[in-house]
């Protein structure tokens, strides 16, 4: 009775996890689906913003989850998010450029297939996880944050120095016993013009792996037949992308579930609680603290890699440590603790805070004739000398991608007076394994009732 | 000490501490390099001097800054992220005021006040510059230390004093929301661009001969050091002989305590902020009219070295502020005589992170607030 009486309870709070994600999903859909139209967008924008919008939801979604792992359950302030990130797709950028030949222009990489490359990114953003958290961790929350946030700044330096940019592989390696060939010529970071990803589009080897990509290419033909006459591939193809990332969301959420259900999970809990009684208690805290950094290290790499392996280039300036705030902020809107309420936040924080204004501003430019914006904000405050408002409101308009920040900023300190701990942040694991909340019957137990002759209502 | 001892003491250190032998051999390789580049000639030492007279001005600034946020470490017990955006704001106050003082009458008010924006006045036209404008500069850096007081004040009132009992950590969050705020906020209304602010031409300029040449000094590298050691002995004299300073460091001790002895805690919160908000802000514009070039993202971009001193000198100590400053400055500055200078801030970080892990109480450690 009591068994499936909790696994019922278990299977409800699962579905109203469920039903809560889809409801806000389908709101924020909705939302876009609804303005785009009311605002005269054709089917293949429409199709497009809806593509930006699932894309954004899936990597701020991953990434928000990973970091849910290092602050939500172990308590581990890191704000170098954006490194990881960077070490990842750079890795996988080197690992699997094609050779350059002689001569090229851009420096070239090892060849290797996409997988590797991705694996190969993972694993060193998790092995530089463990460089910075190995001597790190013993600080102050308030020191590893600003460690981290300085490492995240010297792989930028890193990434932009004429030292990385190319190095010149000789055609020849010889090795005491053997010599070999490598094929590349050139290898390195590409400096402050960054690495163009001349390898095969993820979207596709991951499909030609499924053996769907004659099947997918035969379906863009159709649509690019019927539906959207002029070009639907890249608007498809980001549509499709979206989905995998949502898949990979669902894969991160599993992954972390089970992470923080398990022996391992009450662990960093306890230890983000209190450390000193962890350790009192005969864990080896800084082992696990050591294994929650490496691992969330690696999937922030993952996250790194998902976002930006499907463009066509990365560049240093992706990788500033605005990044890793709004990673913070969707993180603090979802509520740190919960993993449903992480992906939540990293999905509102996409949809309404990061793509929004853009969108908005897209929607209003498409649907009214609007003359060109002037040029400054001086221009813009001397429309109100002759009454007249536009000036200010196109610059605004104009200038959204930044107010949007603005607005993020705002957000941030209106959560931290009213709702510090998010939107689900009061579900906040416990550490025990048993439920330590109160029974709902006040004073008296369940089984003090039953003492009592089983008077059950 | 028998020999046998020390060999004894020696090889514990070596096991425990490999880290530090590290660090230690690497210092050895550096003096090592420097001192035979200079034999032979690799390095020079004008070039040497004019590194280290770039990395001290570099650092005045820092330390300067430093204050004001190791003030606020220490007796709000958080991090501000949002002290580099203070640092702007001080110095595109000061500079919309010294750019109206020099430029009135000839260019347009609201050009003047937006310090330019996209490019309708040019701050070398206006001949800003401590020689060529006097006035401009010097009333500039008072509005630029009032304003950012200012701003602090009011900040502080909306925004730090409603979760003044939140955790440091809380603290911390939202101040990175105020940062995004006030920098974005600034970039709406000043512009993205990067405009030059002096007439870097006309800024009177000395030679001063090194042994193998010469490096050089300029008006405006006197007048910030001038500025930066006046404001340095001000607040010496401020926290050592009035209650002030006591008061603070009491309140950086125990806060709860000093409030039980009848220390106006709010009050020396406001005077913390009015202090480092003043120094933070004239920084700023000294900033700015040293390098001669002005940005929205000035400020975040100082943050961090900034960090790096405070963290080195020891929080909550003044003087540990400027003494880290200095040494970040010239880590900055001189690290490019054996790394590539992209990696100038990255050593400076560097530095920090190795404090962090030695002695993660400062270099100064054991004396906060004064």
């Amino acid at each position: 009775m009591s068994v499936s009486d909790l696994r019922g309870r278990f299977e409800g709070l699962f579905e109203r996890d469920v039903t809560l994600v889809l409801a806000v999903l389908g709101v924020l859909y909705l939302a876009y689906i609804l303005a785009g139209v009311a605002f005269g967008y054709g089917l293949r924008g429409q199709l497009n913003a809806i593509a930006n919008l699932t894309f954004y939801v899936g990597v701020f979604g991953m990434l928000a989850l990973a970091l849910n792992l290092h602050w939500g359950y172990t308590g581990l302030f890191n704000i170098g998010i954006v490194g990881f990130m960077g070490i990842g797709i750079y890795t996988t950028a080197v690992v699997s450029k094609p050779a350059a030949a002689g001569g090229a222009a851009q420096v070239g990489g090892l060849g290797l297939p996409l997988f590797v490359g991705i694996t190969a990114g993972v694993v060193v953003a998790g092995l530089f996880g463990l460089l910075v958290a190995l001597p790190a961790l013993r600080l102050r929350a308030d020191y590893l944050a600003i460690v981290t946030v300085a490492f995240s700044e010297i792989i930028r330096f890193t990434m932009m120095s004429r030292t990385f940019q190319t190095f010149t592989v000789p055609d020849t390696i010889d090795l005491w016993l053997f010599s070999f060939d490598p094929a590349p010529d050139t290898i390195g970071l590409g400096g402050g013009g960054g690495l163009i990803l001349n390898y095969t589009n993820p979207l596709e080897a991951l499909l030609r792996i499924l053996f769907l990509w004659d099947p997918y290419l035969g379906f863009v033909s159709f649509v690019e037949e019927n539906v959207i006459s002029n070009n639907p591939k890249p608007v498809l193809d980001g549509l499709l992308y979206g989905v995998f990332l949502l898949i990979g969301v669902g894969l991160y959420y599993a992954l972390l579930s089970r992470t923080g259900k398990s022996p391992f999970g009450r662990v960093l809990k306890a230890i983000r609680e209190d450390e000193d009684v962890a350790n009192a208690l005969g864990k080896d805290t800084d082992r696990f603290k050591l294994t929650a950094f490496v691992l969330g290290a690696a999937l922030m790499g993952l996250g790194g890699i998902l976002w930006y392996s499907a463009r066509g280039s990365v560049t240093p300036p992706s990788f500033r440590p605005n990044i890793t705030f709004f990673i913070w902020i969707a993180l603090i809107i979802g509520g740190a603790g919960s993993n449903t309420g992480s992906f939540l936040g990293g999905a509102l924080f996409a949809g309404v805070l990061y793509q929004g204004p853009r969108y908005v501003k897209n929607l209003v430019q498409t649907a009214f004739e609007l003359g060109s914006a002037p040029r400054n904000f001086g221009e813009a405050m001397a429309g109100f000398a002759s009454l007249d408002p536009m000036p200010f409101i196109l610059y605004t308009l104009d200038s959204v991608s930044q107010l949007r920040l603005v607005i993020m900023g705002v957000v941030l300190i209106w959560l931290m007076h009213n709702r510090p701990e998010g939107l689900l942040g009061h579900r906040k694991e416990t550490a025990s394994s048993v439920d330590l909340a109160r029974p709902r019957s006040g004073g008296s137990s369940g089984k003090a009732t039953a003492a009592d002759g089983g008077d059950e209502r | 000490m028998s020999v046998s001892e020390t060999y004894v003491r020696y090889r514990q250190t070596l096991s425990e501490e490999p880290l530090a032998i590290g660090v230690l051999l690497v210092a050895l390789w550096m003096a090592w390099s420097l001192v035979s580049g200079l034999l032979t000639g690799g390095i020079q030492i004008s070039s040497l001097a004019s590194l280290v007279w770039d990395g001290l001005l570099r650092g005045l600034i820092i330390g300067l800054a430093g204050i004001g946020l190791s003030m606020t470490y220490s007796i709000l017990n958080f991090a501000n992220f949002a002290h580099g955006d203070y640092l702007t704001s001080g110095a595109f106050a000061g500079m919309a005021t010294s750019y109206l003082i020099a430029g009135i009458g000839e260019n347009s008010v609201g050009a003047l006040l937006l310090v330019g924006a996209g490019g309708s006045v040019f701050g070398g036209a206006l001949g800003i510059g401590v020689t060529t404008a006097p006035v401009a500069v010097v009333v500039g850096a008072l509005v630029a230390g009032v304003a950012t007081i200012a701003l602090a004040l009011l900040i502080d009132r909306f925004v730090y004093r409603p979760i003044r009992d939140e955790s440091g950590i809380a603290l911390l969050i939202t101040s990175i929301g105020v940062a995004f705020a006030l920098r974005y906020l600034l970039q709406f209304v000043f512009g993205a661009g990067v405009r030059g602010t002096t007439a870097a031409g006309s800024v009177p300029r000395v030679s001063v001969p090194a042994i193998d040449g010469t490096f050089r000094v300029t008006a405006h590298d006197v007048s910030l050091i001038v500025v930066a050691g006046g404001l340095m002995l001000g607040v010496h004299l401020l926290l050592q002989r009035t209650k002030l300073g006591k008061a603070m460091r009491a309140m950086s001790d125990n806060e709860d305590l000093a409030r039980i002895t009848g220390i106006p805690t709010e009050r020396v919160i406001r005077t913390t902020w009015i202090v480092g908000a003043g120094l933070t802000g004239v920084a700023g514009y000294m900033f700015i009219l040293w390098k001669g070039t002005l940005g929205f993202n000035d400020g975040w971009l100082l943050l961090l070295l900034v960090f790096a001193a405070v963290i080195l000198g020891g929080i909550g100590s003044i003087y540990g502020a400027i003494g880290g400053g200095i040494i970040i400055g010239l880590t900055a500055s001189v690290s490019v005589i054996w790394i590539p200078s992209a990696f100038g801030r990255a050593a400076a970080f560097l530095v920090m992170i190795v404090i962090l892990l030695f002695k993660p109480e400062g270099i100064f450690s054991g004396r906060t607030t004064a």
